[in-house]
């Protein structure tokens, strides 16, 4: 393989689809399919045989609005059709080439407009499970440039320019870590893609996995050339199925188009990557506790340093970079570091993906500049609260991350911002809350989780969480007392500084935020009460919580 | 040192030809308990006393030590699972969207707590961390298929349904 042949694949895809007048392109992501996706391909293929018409019915992964869906696009004219069901398959083959259907159209250009798409870029426009779809988008271009005309060194200065940072959360330089793990002696060194998505009520990993695998795999093969390994692992969750699918799959085509393997496009470059699958366990979203998890044994993180970069798995320098990160990677190498530089904030640079759900009117997958305000993604991208609520906060980082209140929506959208807010960016998730939502019962709901998923190992996040969330409960039941809140927030400095991983450390993100913005919460519980959102159960439970505290 | 001879395989049950396919693969090495485990329970449905021994057997890792990495993830079962099984999503987008009445609504109709099954074996009722289906929050898996903005109706309807089957 090499760059002409790889030309003369898109070339061959590109005729192909130009013998037909119409490509029909449906959304058959997770959301989509759940709402009957499936049965409407279906149709739409009978109903094309039957028009004559020539028209190619494409299944593609996540379009963005799953709110909307299930989704169809026409193309060439890019028409976007909502709520589409198998009854309406006919309808819209016979109005091909004769205008849209006007009843199925749907209007979200505000939605796209604001959106600039690098990880999703093909997303909704290839099929994710045939490679030379992918070839024809530009694919694999990058990793055959990358090692016919670059040095491992200038791969990696490309990428400290683009001043990528790390999109599993943490943020940190990809430039500087993937510097590290190629000053890092000895000949066998690994790379690792993290797509154990553990983060409840965030699924961007999942649709870039699932809708465009090899993007991922490509992005792992040039960090491997660029850093020296020859052996890649994609640690996935078992819960994703069709990601394991679509990446198996990826995989075996990328070997039989000799773009894994051995002596890759012709040069001394081997490598290959296997499938590992997590069991559910979200402290394995630590490098260490993952790293622990593909060599098979319990996810317990380890103290660093040593750091994964000088000694990973099975002891050798090691890789390791989130699915995001990854998907970032092709686009920089082809068009330059500069240019992905030019997008973004000062300190955060590129785009972000978020899986914004909840209380919103447009559900589903964005990807924005990093800079720009939470408002415009939840008011012009997300569409506003729907049913006449009002906006309480957005939640982001998951179970590490807080809650920003509505008075914040200025603030722009990058690292350090939302830091200093006492969220993080996180992995992406973003879930809005409403009037209905009670602050108190959110940050136990986050408590009750990193409790049962902390791994046990060091005392304070074992102890510390089960605390955290004893004296919630007590709030939450109305039974606590004024006094619970300084323990709360002494507990949150101990679990904090004490933890041995991102898991305790960050555990009490949750508690600390609505403390900071929604202390007359916890005091209308404590004082009064009573719930102002008319989540908690309070007259009900007061009796047998007093019997249950354990303090 | 004599080279390692695997133990036989439990019985003549085919299954237990693709659990060893698995370890063969991964030459039998320490590192594939985690993916053996799965091939048992994606085989057999859940994991028993019996496959238990018999991959650290095969992969020689103490059994405490199996037995601590199947008690450690959460995907792994120790149960058999029921004849049919309905899982609630409890990830946040579903949380916010009122899961737990969902949770609720089927414990009372099934008269037991989630993680568990009824006692003729029928229903099992679990919830999952998160499938990422969150953009049609609140979700329900049933049998594995997703379904997306479920009510406690559409719940207890299926629950009656698999009831009178």
């Amino acid at each position: 393989m090499n760059i002409e042949e790889l030309e003369q694949i898109a070339e061959s895809v590109r005729l192909e689809n130009a013998k037909y007048d119409y490509e029909v392109n449906v959304c058959m992501d997770l959301a989509c399919a759940s709402q009957g996706a499936g049965p409407l391909r279906d149709e739409l293929v009978k109903a094309a045989e039957k028009s004559g018409k020539k028209v190619l019915v494409r299944r593609t992964g996540c379009m963005g609005p799953c709110s909307s869906g299930p989704l169809v696009r026409v193309d060439p004219e890019e028409t976007l059709y909502h709520h589409v069901h198998a009854n309406h398959a006919e309808a819209i083959v016979a109005s091909l080439g004769d205008g849209p259907v006007p009843a199925l159209q749907c209007d979200l250009n505000e939605h796209f407009d604001k959106q600039v798409r690098v990880v999703l870029e093909n997303a909704g426009y290839i099929d994710p499970e045939k490679i030379d779809d992918y070839i024809a988008c530009d694919g694999y271009k990058a990793l055959l440039t990358a090692l016919t005309e670059m040095s491992p060194n200038t791969v990696i200065q490309q990428i400290t320019d683009s001043g990528l940072r790390g999109r599993g959360g943490g943020g940190y330089p990809t430039g500087l870590k993937w510097g590290t793990v190629a000053k890092a002696g000895g000949d066998l060194k690994y790379v690792i893609c993290n797509g154990d998505e553990g983060d409840p009520g965030a699924f961007m990993d999942r649709s870039v996995m699932e809708g465009d695998p090899h993007r991922v795999i490509e992005g792992m093969a040039i960090a491997a050339y660029a850093v020296g390994a020859s052996k890649g692992y994609i640690y996935v969750r078992a819960e994703y199925p069709v990601a394991v699918a679509r990446l198996t799959a990826g995989l075996r085509d990328a070997r039989r188009r000799g773009l894994l393997g051995n002596g890759i496009c012709g040069t001394t470059f081997n490598f290959d990557i296997e499938i590992r699958l997590g069991a559910g366990a979200f402290v394995c979203g630590e490098e260490t506790a993952l790293i622990a998890s593909i060599e098979g044994k319990r996810g317990t993180p380890k103290p660093r340093p040593p750091y994964p970069a000088v000694s990973g798995l099975w002891g050798k320098p090691t890789l390791i970079n989130n699915v995001e990160t990854y998907a970032n990677i092709a686009p920089i190498i082809r068009k330059g570091g500069k240019w992905f530089a030019n997008m973004g904030s000062e300190r955060s640079k590129g785009t972000k993906v978020f899986a914004l759900t909840g209380k919103i009117t447009n559900t589903g997958l964005v990807e924005v500049p990093m800079g720009i305000k939470l408002r415009e993604i939840i008011e012009v991208i997300g569409g506003g609260v729907p049913g006449g609520h009002t906006f309480k906060a957005v939640q982001t980082g998951g179970p590490s991350g807080g809650c920003i209140p509505a008075e914040m929506f200025d603030t722009p959208v990058d690292y350090e911002t939302l830091a200093q807010l006492g969220s993080i960016m996180g992995s992406g998730g973003m879930i809005v809350m409403d009037d209905t939502s009670c602050m108190v019962n959110v940050a136990r709901f986050f408590i009750e989780f990193c409790m049962t998923e902390s791994c046990g190992k060091c005392i304070p996040c074992r102890a510390g969480t089960a605390q955290m969330f004893t004296l919630l409960t007590r709030i939450c039941n109305g039974g606590g007392t004024l006094d619970d809140l300084e323990l709360l927030e002494d507990l949150c400095a101990t679990v904090k500084e004490a933890s041995l991983c991102g898991l305790g450390q960050t555990a009490p993100n949750p508690v600390l935020s609505t403390l900071k913005y929604f202390r007359n919460e916890y005091i209308e519980h404590i004082v009064h009460k009573r719930c102002p959102a008319g989540v908690c159960n309070i007259e009900a439970a007061v009796p047998e919580v007093q019997a249950e505290v354990l303090a | 040192m004599p080279a390692f001879t695997p133990p036989p395989l439990p019985s003549d049950d085919k299954r237990w030809k693709i659990v060893n396919g698995t370890m063969r693969k991964n030459g039998f090495a320490r590192h594939a308990l985690i993916e053996t485990l799965h091939t048992v329970q994606s085989s057999f449905g859940y994991l028993d006393d019996d496959s238990i021994r018999f991959v650290a057997r095969s992969l020689r890792v103490p059994l405490s030590q199996a037995y601590g990495v199947v008690t450690f993830y959460h995907y792994f079962s120790l149960k058999p699972p029921g004849k049919h099984t309905v899982t609630i999503c409890a990830g946040t987008a579903c949380y916010i969207k009122g899961a737990d009445k969902l949770v609720a609504a089927a414990e009372k109709r099934l008269g037991i707590p989630q993680g568990q099954t009824t006692k003729d074996g029928k229903i099992s009722l679990m919830t999952a961390r998160c499938v990422g289906a969150c953009s049609r929050a609140p979700v329900v898996l049933r049998d594995g298929e997703v379904m997306g903005e479920v009510n406690s109706e559409q719940v207890l309807e299926q629950l009656e349904r698999w009831a009178v089957e």
